[in-house]
């Protein structure tokens, strides 16, 4: 079976880094959320043991 | 064989995206998030909402790698039953050191994840569900014991106690009695479809209630149960997250179920299989109802609550 650039391999290839990518944008818009999220938030502290001491 | 052929079928398993996230168990992944949710939301505490949708799905990822681990420990039982064998490991599309890979990699990552998105607690709490699921139940008594399914159990009600310590970052009585609740559903929610799935857990030579102890024994066990767990959500309706609206949604359904239990107990093997365990497959349909029926009338008490209705008050 010769593979050529429309094979239905590619398809299935390019789906799976399209879904890679998808799931890495999202993650990276989910951290950022957070980290404004975090930062903005009235309670924020650097750390626990700041927070005791 | 030429290596023109041997390269064709290599290619041709080669997984989609899709087969990836099959590993995740999307359908237990819903329960896991819809549970989850809930327990979030009734917690008694407001939480930011990016804050709180970071926590479901970091807790629904956690859920997705238990599945991973667990596919890719089942991979020979799963190449066995007629349920499984479609799934990604058997069919061939994914190795099982994959599996594992991706298993353990969303395991680590949503626990220190959730840890940091929510508190330590709640972090914790995710590191012991997938550590449950996959080495307790999975690994040791899923081929151990005729009440695995109890056991096991207690993993899928785990979620809606991780979403109400995400919120709150303590413990408390009322994740507990939902957590009680999944945890009485599942035997006879799997029993069910131990009965109708005949041959499936006995060809895996796993020690299901059904092939131990007989399936007579096993319809006896379904109707206890559902009257044990009758008792127990109608009762919840009492408590913090409960309402009149939830005590009705429980009355309704625990009696269906009971009624269920029971018409599966009066019946025998011919009977069942005079109509292709028609009964049988009913309530196994009925107890998926059953479960998003209870959580969602919480959520809405839950709802209620903050516009001043709902609840006894």
């Amino acid at each position: 079976m010769s593979l050529k650039p429309t094979h239905e391999l590619h398809h299935r290839r390019f789906g799976r880094n399209l879904g890679v990518a998808l799931v890495l944008a999202a993650l990276i818009a989910v951290i950022f959320g957070l980290t404004v999220v975090k930062v903005t938030s009235n309670g924020f502290q650097f750390s626990n043991a700041e927070e005791q001491g | 064989m030429s290596d023109a052929s041997y390269n064709s079928n290599l290619y041709e398993n080669e997984a989609s995206f899709g087969d990836y996230f099959a590993l995740l168990k999307p359908r237990v992944m819903s329960l896991v998030v819809f549970t989850a949710l809930v327990g979030l939301l009734a917690a008694p505490v407001s939480v930011h909402p990016v804050v709180g949708f970071s926590a479901i799905l970091f807790i629904a990822v956690g859920g997705g790698a238990s599945g991973a681990l667990n596919m890719w420990w089942d991979a020979d039982i799963d190449r066995i039953m007629l349920r499984t064998k479609n799934r990604p490991i058997p069919a061939g599309k994914v190795r099982p050191e994959e599996a594992l890979a991706i298993g353990l990699t969303l395991a680590g990552f949503s626990v220190v994840m959730l840890a940091l998105a929510t508190n330590l607690l709640a972090g914790a709490m995710l590191a012991f569900t997938i550590f449950y699921y996959v080495v307790v139940y999975s690994m040791w008594l899923k081929r151990s014991t005729p009440q695995n399914i109890v056991i096991g159990g207690a993993a899928g009600a785990f979620p809606p106690v991780i979403g109400w310590i995400a919120a709150t970052g303590s413990m408390s009585f009322e994740p507990w009695l939902m957590f009680a609740i999944v945890l009485m559903w599942t035997p006879p929610h799997f029993w069910a479809l131990a009965l109708f799935m005949r041959s499936d857990y006995d060809d895996a030579g796993i020690p299901m209630l059904t092939v131990t102890h007989g399936r007579r024994v096993t319809r006896v066990h379904i109707v206890v149960y559902t009257i044990l767990l009758a008792v127990l959500a109608i009762g919840a309706a009492f408590s913090s997250f409960g309402g009149p609206l939830y005590l009705a949604v429980a009355v309704v359904l625990n009696a269906m179920f009971i009624w269920g239990g029971i018409k599966i107990w009066r019946r025998d093997e011919d009977m069942s299989e005079a109509d292709n365990f028609a009964v049988e497959r009913k309530f196994f349909r009925l107890s998926l109802w059953y479960l998003f029926a209870h959580f969602s009338a919480i959520l809405v008490e839950v709802g209620l609550h903050s516009y001043g209705l709902g609840g006894w008050a």
